[in-house]
């Protein structure tokens, strides 16, 4: 528990579980700096199922505020901006194949260490700083496997079809007549 | 500029009944028929328009990947790089560009294993590979040290560096130290050096210098030993050299001297105690050595080592034994330093050389290069360190082409089978280019300019000549039935993976994709691409392949231009369809330097061979260059070039051109804005000139903003190029509206001062965006509105009678666009039939641009979800088909957005006849379907512009999207209504075909029985 002494009431400690702090000594803002706070979160990817090849974490981007910085993630997921101001930012990720809303952050200085994160698209509050995907994205059309429907609503098979009509019915339906 | 010659007046009376949506024409076909046929045909209209607004008008399956399109990635201009060691065994390079970029290189190829494009304000400043699996990235002015595994580029660990005040950076990895089994990262940054774990980027010790602006110049590890130096510079004339034990931080020793005669910039260590300094007047050599505390300087005039020295020397900062590199006026000097401190020319070579730094190729010795180039050709010398007279290599490399002068030279070693060195340079060329030379001969070369894109403009293929036959690659019947019937076996998903294979190969045949010569569709074109470089490329839009190349002349530093950039392209000549002998040619414009008032350059390329036909030196600044809808006799497109006083001077200077252009002179109009002072400012030109070809200037509106309220951030006006086809819309109801179609609108976007930074900078309650839109003949503002609480960047797109933009609502904290729609009210009267009738109309009265219309603007606002780069809007060949805007989105991709969704009529609940229309019901947001994205799962990294080409099909426009990487795509904003796809099927068509005539055959012979039967009967 002494560890925790040394963190500055400055630092804005978001969603991440206090072990892995301890754990993780990346997150430490080095005394004397007091304009700047840190930014931590995680990006989960669920393991692909629907089409396409599983993105990989290494093409992964975090851009803050429009690219005022860029981050990539670490092997478990993990990103952090730091030196960021207090204010409320934008938090976006950039995965192909998945869509990420963007999230707005609250940094504030006089509540330090509060956790004020929500997605913008469907203005979702998040606990802690775990941004999932709301969706894959599939860049292209599915090819309709084959179907005798397609065939025959074409304009080919709609043209067979008449002419079948015409051909074998017809005649009947003029018999039918005739007699 | 001119009067709108979109607007004649006869043209306009049509219009009234003939309006460009094809939706129109079936409203049309509904009214004439029943009332109960008209229903059914409204239902079915509006499952159309439903119909077609759940699919996207972009899509692509997968198979189809690479037929219309094409990517090239690139890295930029090398700044480093940092071979893998023998150990490692696989052959790469990794390098850091100018462009924030960081690859893996494959070494026999020159491929990208991995790459990773960093934030716009994250430049590398140093790379290293740390104990064989790890590269190390310091950037950010040295606050961001990065690790990334070697072999796949993930990042392993990101550590935040962090000092008292912005400092030159410098990065150390020593192979040797060891703290508490750890290996070490030494970096130093922002007056701190900083002593970082490799394993898992944990701060071991961290020791803050005290001394304000302290520049580093070189870290050295004293050999073996656990000290290190730390050599630098305060101000101009302090010298500073600090001792640290790296295992503790501790400092050991702190010296400080000044430097007799000053310091200009560059240093060169010599040896792990001796810092060779030019004087800040670069005539004298200053040798600083700092032994066990005490700093000694040893003076040598430049006179001394080389005879009629006039000038300025500069040294070359490099690493060499004893050895160290003076650049004068016209030759390269080695100088070695004796152990007694005295200076010794040993060569003089010619003055474009560049120098590697050393590498160790054995135990104790030490190898180094040097690289010059001679027109087609570069010397790559080796030498050892120690020894100059013995040359471990030397050969002379061939190049393809003329790449100006070698910037960089970086040397890597390997054994041959035959336990003798081998060496191989990567080398970085003037023109950008990076060159893999091994055994006198160049393995491979990488285009890196063409990460660097400045402008782009299109130019049409030469025409194909009659009798040169395209029917050879025709094939028999036989084999096209063949070919089709594997396309049928794809369409009904027979086919094996090997008859998919043999299905692309035969689409990119019969594309013929890649021809030299102008196709019917207008597809196949050049586009000549102006790089940072002074590099001119011509792309084939077909494949993506550069044509030719041409460093241009005017455009490489030399005496009288210190550092020439281009600027942009414009199309000077043009010859008319049936030109055949004739070349079109492209004007650039570049300057020699990066303010406004340096001098002007022109230089003029012919576009099928890529010869620079002539160039000319300015006598006068360009700030701004204007087309004019002119030519001359020879075809040449008249341009006026204004400088910075003020002044208008024409081109080309030929009395042919003055005299077409002065009848003109009264109709030439054009404005600046002016964003640091917040004015916008419309000129004309004054009758009289005051020589033959320069006219002045008068300036005849002005609107300045309040600068304490509203900061300019950007300013949009139309494509000068693009064509509307129609100036009226029917809405619902049977009504008609006019576009207000102006080509002298302009958009300016100014925000509060306070709220210009980045977002998170400032509260919703402080900030505002105010949008204008002006006429840029009168100055007249037609609209302007304010968003409260919003903010930029903003980002703009102005196209026929609509702009639309991209900013930050700071109360929503999201991203919006919004769409101002102009139209015309003073022709709004001329809807009346009767009126028309009577001839109580004023469609025969002239459009001027000098009129001032009465105007009515619509407006709306959505949620988007992304942060957007840059937005462009699809242009098309007559400007019928519907528009699609381009949004380049923050993860690099292209978007395609249908226009129908930046309506200002959409409501949340239109009427039966707006649906029809094809109004979409109002939502709060901009929907982002996938299918959309017109780059599909690639990425072009480094976004910063996308242009659209019109093609000559009515449906088509082409896009080129650049950044660090390129994309270009075909793109039908309504799908290809006017060809078949690709897909069709042929062979689909002849069966039915082969079907229908059997069956005509199969009834003939029935009713033949039939007749029979009934006579017999």
């Amino acid at each position: 528990m002494a560890s925790i002494a040394r963190w500055r009431p400055a630092l804005l400690i978001l969603l991440l579980q206090f072990c892995l702090l301890v754990r993780s000594p990346v997150l430490a803002i080095s005394p004397g700096s007091v304009d700047g706070y840190t930014i931590n979160g995680r990006i989960k990817i669920p393991v692909a199922k629907g089409f396409g090849a599983p993105v990989k974490i290494s093409n992964v981007k975090v851009i803050l505020n429009g690219g005022q910085n860029v981050t990539f993630l670490r092997p478990d997921g993990y990103f952090s901006f730091h030196n960021v101001p207090a204010g409320t930012h934008l938090i976006e990720v950039s995965a192909t194949g998945y869509f990420f809303s963007p999230v707005r952050v609250d940094v504030s200085a006089r509540f330090p260490g509060k956790v004020q994160a929500a997605l913008t698209e469907n203005r979702r509050g998040l606990t802690e700083l775990v941004l999932e995907p709301l969706r894959e994205e599939y860049y292209y059309e599915i090819r309709e496997p084959f179907s005798i429907m397609s065939l025959v609503k074409s304009p080919m098979g709609l043209m067979i079809g008449f002419m079948l009509v015409v051909v074998f019915l017809m005649p009947k339906l003029m018999e039918n007549m005739g007699s | 500029m001119h009067k709108n010659p979109s607007s004649s007046p006869s043209r306009s009376v049509y219009l009234v009944t003939l309006i460009d949506e094809t939706r129109r024409e079936k409203k049309t076909l509904g009214k004439d028929f029943s009332s109960a046929m008209a229903t059914m045909l409204r239902v079915f209209l509006l499952l159309l328009s439903l119909l077609s607004l759940t699919a996207p008008a972009f899509s692509l399956y997968e198979d189809q990947v690479g037929l219309a399109d094409w990517h090239q990635k690139y890295i930029g201009k090398v700044k480093d790089a940092v071979f893998h060691t023998q150990k490692t065994g696989r052959k790469r390079v990794v390098v850091s560009t100018e462009e924030n970029v960081i690859a893996s290189l494959d070494l026999r190829h020159g491929e990208i294993f991995w790459r990773h494009v960093l934030g716009p304000n994250d430049a590398i400043d140093g790379i290293d590979i740390a104990m064989g699996k790890y590269v190390i990235t310091l950037s950010s002015e040295g606050s961001i040290l990065r690790a990334w595994n070697l072999p796949d580029g993930q990042m392993v660990w990101e550590s935040f560096l962090q000092g008292p005040y912005s400092s030159k950076s410098s990065l150390l990895v020593p192979a040797s130290l060891r703290v508490d089994k750890d290996n070490v990262i030494l970096a130093f940054g922002k007056g701190c050096i900083h002593a970082i774990s490799a394993i898992h980027g944990d701060t071991l010790w961290k020791k803050d210098l005290e001394a304000d602006s302290f520049e580093i110049q070189y870290m050295i590890q004293a050999s073996d030993s656990d000290v290190i130096h730390l050599v630098g510079f305060v101000g101009s004339s302090q010298f500073d050299s600090y001792t640290i034990d790296a295992k503790s931080g501790e400092l050991i020793k702190h010296d400080s001297a000044a430097i007799p005669g000053g310091y200009s910039g560059q240093a060169a260590l010599v040896s792990s105690n001796t810092l060779v300094v030019m004087d800040s007047a670069g005539s004298t050599v200053t040798t600083i050595s700092f032994h066990d505390g005490k700093v000694t300087f040893n003076q040598t005039p430049v006179s001394t080592l080389i005879e009629d020295f006039v000038g300025k020397a500069i040294i070359s900062a490099s690493k060499l034994e004893g050895l160290f590199s003076v650049k004068t006026g016209t030759l390269t000097l080695f100088v070695r330093v004796t152990v007694e401190g005295k200076l010794e020319v040993v060569n003089k070579v010619d003055y474009a050389t560049a120098v590697s730094d050393l590498l160790a190729i054995s135990e104790d010795r030490q190898a180094f290069a040097f690289v010059h180039s001679r027109s087609t050709d570069i010397d790559l010398t080796v030498k050892l360190g120690a020894d100059w007279n013995h040359d471990l290599l030397k050969e002379s490399v061939k190049m393809d082409q003329e790449r100006g002068s070698v910037k960089k030279v970086f040397i890597n070693n390997y054994i041959r089978t035959d336990r003798s060195h081998g060496f191989r340079a990567l080398i970085v060329m003037e023109d950008h280019s990076l060159l893999l030379v091994q055994q006198g001969a160049i393995v491979w070369s990488r285009e890196d300019a063409l990460a660097s894109v400045i402008d782009v403009k299109t130019s049409e293929l030469p025409v194909e000549k009659k009798g040169v036959s395209v029917a050879k690659v025709e094939e028999t019947l036989f084999e096209w039935l063949q070919g089709h019937v594997l396309k049928l076996k794809g369409t009904l998903m027979l086919a094996s993976p090997d008859d998919m294979a043999a299905i692309q190969a035969l689409r990119l045949k019969a594309s013929g994709k890649s021809k030299m010569t102008r196709d019917h569709n207008g597809f196949r074109k050049l586009l000549i691409v102006l790089t940072k470089a002074g590099k001119i490329f011509a792309l084939h839009t077909g494949d993506g392949r550069i044509i030719w190349s041409r460093l241009l002349n005017s455009l490489r530093q030399s005496a009288t231009c210190e550092a020439p950039t281009g600027l942009n392209l414009f199309p000077w000549h043009v010859p008319h369809h049936h030109a055949l002998d004739e070349n079109p040619s492209v004007l650039v414009v570049s300057r020699c330097g990066p303010s406004d008032d340096a001098l002007g350059l022109l230089s003029f390329v012919d576009t099928y061979t890529g010869k620079e036909l002539s160039s000319a030196s300015l006598d006068h600044s360009v700030v701004q260059v204007i087309p004019l809808p002119f030519m001359d006799s020879t075809e040449q497109r008249l341009h006026l070039l204004i400088d910075a006083s003020g002044q208008a001077h024409l081109y080309p200077k030929t009395s042919d051109a003055l005299s077409i252009f002065r009848p003109e002179l009264s109709n030439v109009y054009w404005y600046s804005v002016e964003a640091e002072t917040g004015i916008i400012k419309g000129y004309a030109l004054k009758e009289k000139a005051s020589d033959n070809y320069s006219f002045d200037t008068r300036s005849i509106w002005s609107i300045v903003f309040p600068s304490e309220s509203e900061k300019i951030i950007k300013s949009s006006a139309r494509k000068s190029n693009e064509v509307v086809h129609t100036q009226a819309k029917v809405i619902a109801d049977q009504d008609a509206m006019f576009k207000y179609i102006s080509k002298n609108l302009l958009f300016v976007a100014t925000v509060a001062p306070k709220a210009s930074g980045d977002i998170g900078s400032s509260t919703p309650e402080e900030s505002w965006l105010i949008v204008y839109l002006i006429d840029t003949i009168t100055g007249r503002i037609l609209q302007r509105m304010t968003h409260h609480g919003a903010q930029g960047p903003v980002e703009a797109v102005v196209s026929e009678n609509w702009v639309i933009y991209h900013y930050f609502n700071l109360r929503a904290h999201r991203y919006e666009m919004s769409v101002i729609e102009i139209y015309d009210q003073s022709r709004a009267d001329n809807k009346d039939v009767w009126k028309l009738i009577l001839g109580k109309h004023n469609l025969t009265s002239p459009v001027s641009s000098y009129s001032r219309p009465e105007v009515m603007t619509r407006s709306q606002s959505y949620f988007f979800t992304h942060s957007v780069k840059s937005i462009a809007v699809t242009s098309t060949a007559k400007g019928i088909t519907s528009k699609q805007l381009l949004i380049g989105t923050v993860g690099d991709q292209v978007l395609a957005l249908d226009k129908r969704f930046l309506d200002p009529r959409r409501s949340v609940n239109p009427t039966q006849a707006e649906k029809e229309e094809g109004i979409i019901p109002l939502a709060d947001s901009l929907p982002i379907i996938p299918q959309s994205y017109v780059t599909h799962a690639l990425k072009v990294e480094g976004l910063r512009g996308i242009e659209t080409v019109p093609a000559k099909l009515e449906s088509t426009t082409l896009i080129f999207a650049y950044g660090v990487d390129l994309f270009f795509t075909r793109f039908a904003p309504s799908r290809t209504y006017d060809s078949l796809t690709e897909d069709f099927s042929y062979a689909l068509l002849l069966l039915t075909i082969v079907a229908l005539v059997a069956a005509i055959f199969i009834t003939w012979i029935l009713s033949e029985k039939k007749e029979l039967r009934d006579k017999w009967r």
